[in-house]
């Protein structure tokens, strides 16, 4: 009898592991300080303009989101997600912006069976050898944006071409991704310092080699810098640039201002795009934060979305994780860009277009979508995934 | 290849400059005074920030220039006569202490009051195009602000060579006691050469604001790089000051500029993209050593 009864429990205790949970709690570590600020500040108004526009709420249940800076340091980061997931025991995490702290904080985060929607960082390692069931990204894989470029500068018959990128892994992504379509002369490389303000050595070295397109990725504050500083030294009469989305989006218009006019890049996601869930999304975050949104707050809003569609999918039994995976997968919530699905490493396939900065009807200088330049593009290390 | 160099040295003439105008007030506290001020990049941070502040207030890059350099050397008068006074008798460990405490007071300051994003400090809208120099171009705000470090490094000179004040100055960092007993207000000295120190920093943050970005945390990274100066060239001395500023800017400018290229021709692409920057990085390092491991007191000891 007794048998029967702790049986009883032991099956008590299991059923109970999978029901629903009353709360949601979402841990959003950010870069909201230093030169990266802008990118982590924009994802976490997106963020929370998809809360208040959910009433509160992911999934039906009342949710908390607890939000930290990490000062783009991936040790902070690190510390911050270990509390979070240990004494907070959050049920989601989000909001890491650059790719060197998404891969040091990734390990703690799977280690613990939390799944992870990066609103920003895609870096390769996560969508090739590495991935992981608990890790998605709801915003592109990192070189995807450089490879639009790549093929645009290809398809626009530039041939010799200077590349700028910080010296971290998102700036290695960037340079694979561009040269994936980019098939003319690189006439230089240049690696800078990320985190790097002042250009004047590099820009010598690019006045010297005269290319007549350059491609940089200098993401937050040092793209800012780097554009003010191109012009004032007069580089561009002669060379044209060319960057992905996140160094000609509204962050870096509104600091540099009419000096962009002109410059091509790369987005999958332009806050000109018509559809009704993009319109009530720029509309509304011009409302509350009183700017125009940039990508980043896109993806911060669609990573809030993403997580609210799939606790509703498993009607709040977040603990059941692999229906919690399924429901992810599934990705049942409308995107501000349009439809796109996951591949099987959770990273999207999705159409990229390309942007060109122009004034607007209002005479505002902004982004203008000026065409597709890939249609259903998946990433180039989805093969080497094995999911498990 | 004429036009890279010349370009290069003019970019490490002034990036050299602006690290001598905040050696220059840390030299002499850290010389005279015996004081290892810590803080030092704070006043730079906060100068820069007054800048910023007062040239979006009156619309106006030069009135915030000079009201900021005003504004930080009153906060350094402040400082002087309330904290640093009290740390000049107490040993090394408590002022690093007592400074570094600053560091944090000022940084959480910064962002309560200015908050945690960048301020953006634009250069006058004449001097945001580039000027031609005999048939090349370099910007017209960089020479602006060399302009700006000569004139302040030939001031300094004659104001610590040839003036009274000046020779106060330097027989203060080379024997303190019988400057004393020689009758000369150390204590009044002191105060004027903190505050001096302080105008210099926020004169340095605000020329460097429209080039880098006015944010939390700006002081601590070129703090380290004014220390390895002042090492190179020589505690307390002024002179040692500038010389150790254009060798740290020429070094860092023609390392970041040439090394990677000089790095390709020597080893495999792969090899040499991640040697390169790396290398760059740590050269005014790798100098400072070397310059230590020769001449200990660095370049002009001014307590010889």
């Amino acid at each position: 009898m007794s048998l029967r009864l702790t049986a009883l429990a032991a099956a008590l205790m299991l059923a109970g592991s999978a029901h629903a949970a009353d709360q949601i709690k979402v841990g959003l570590v950010s870069t909201l300080s230093g030169p990266g600020a802008g990118l982590g500040v924009d994802i976490r108004d997106g963020f929370n303009l998809a809360m208040k526009h959910l009433n509160g709420k992911l999934g039906n249940l009342p949710a908390e989101v607890l939000i930290a800076d990490d000062q783009q340091n991936p040790d902070i980061a690190k510390q911050t997600a270990d509390k979070f997931l240990k004494k907070d025991k959050v049920d989601f995490m989000t909001g890491i912006v650059f790719s060197n702290i998404m891969l040091a904080v990734g390990p703690a985060v799977f280690q613990n069976q939390t799944f992870y929607i990066s609103a920003n960082a895609g870096p390769s390692q996560y969508a090739g050898e590495q991935c992981n069931p608990f890790f998605f990204n709801v915003a592109w894989q990192n070189d995807n944006l450089h490879e639009a470029v790549g093929k645009i500068v290809q398809d626009k018959g530039y041939k010799n071409v200077v590349i700028v990128t910080p010296n971290y892994p998102g700036g290695k992504d960037a340079v694979s991704g561009f040269k994936r379509y980019y098939k003319g002369k690189v006439a230089d490389e240049i690696y800078t310092k990320l985190g790097q303000l002042d250009y004047a050595a590099e820009l010598a070295q690019i006045r010297a080699t005269k290319p007549d397109a350059l491609f940089f990725f200098l993401p937050g504050g040092m793209g800012i810098n780097f554009v003010k500083q191109f012009v004032a030294a007069g580089l561009s009469r002669d060379t044209q640039l060319f960057a992905p989305g996140f160094s000609a989006d509204e962050d870096v218009i509104k600091a540099v201002g009419s000096s962009m006019m002109g410059m091509f890049n790369s987005s999958h996601w332009a806050h000109d795009m018509d559809n009704a869930e993009n319109k009530r999304f720029v509309a509304d975050f011009q409302k509350e934060y009183g700017r125009l949104p940039s990508l980043y707050a896109s993806q911060g809003y669609d990573a809030a979305l993403m997580m609210d569609a799939a606790v509703r999918d498993v009607k709040g039994k977040v603990e059941d994780k692999a229906a919690l995976q399924k429901a992810l997968e599934a990705k049942r919530f409308k995107s501000v860009r349009g439809d796109f699905k996951f591949n099987t490493n959770h990273y999207p396939v999705q159409n990229y277009y390309l942007r060109a900065i122009g004034k607007d009807a209002q005479g505002r200088v902004t982004n203008k979508t000026m065409g597709t330049i890939f249609t259903n593009h998946a990433d180039a290390y989805v093969a080497s995934c094995k999911m498990k | 290849m004429i036009q890279l160099v010349l370009e290069q040295a003019l970019n490490g003439l002034q990036f050299g400059l602006m690290l001598f105008l905040l050696a220059a007030g840390l030299t002499l506290v850290f010389g005279i005074m015996d004081c290892i001020n810590l803080a030092h990049g704070s006043l730079y941070m906060v100068g820069a920030y007054f800048v910023a502040a007062a040239a979006q207030a009156a619309d106006s890059f030069w009135i915030g220039l000079g009201a900021g350099v005003a504004g930080a050397a009153v906060l350094g008068l402040l400082l002087e006569l309330s904290l640093f006074r009290q740390l000049y008798k107490r040993d090394h460990l408590s002022q690093v202490l007592a400074t570094f405490a600053l560091i944090l007071i000022a940084n959480e300051a910064v962002r309560w009051i200015w908050g945690p994003a960048a301020l953006m400090l634009n250069p006058p809208e004449a001097l945001s195009g580039p000027v031609e120099i005999g048939g090349f171009f370099y910007p017209a705000y960089r020479l602006v602000i060399i302009a700006f470090g000569l004139a302040v490094a030939g001031l300094l000179y004659l104001l610590v060579a040839k003036s009274r004040v000046g020779m106060w100055v330097r027989a203060g960092a080379s024997n303190r006691e019988m400057t004393e007993a020689l009758g000369i207000n150390v204590q009044g000295l002191f105060t004027a050469v903190f505050v001096f120190g302080a105008a210099l920093c926020a004169l340095a943050g605000g020329l460097l604001g429209p080039l880098l970005a006015v944010q939390v945390g700006m002081g601590e990274s070129v703090l380290i790089l004014a220390f390895v100066v002042i090492i190179i060239g020589g505690i307390g001395s002024i002179r040692g000051a500038l010389v150790g500023s254009l060798i740290v800017g020429t070094v860092d400018t023609l390392g970041r500029a040439l090394l990677p290229t000089l790095l390709r021709a020597l080893l495999p692409a792969d090899a040499a993209a991640t040697l390169g920057p790396a290398l760059a990085s740590i050269l005014i390092y790798l100098l400072m050593a070397g310059i230590l491991f020769f001449k200990p007191q660095g370049l002009f000891p001014a307590r010889a």
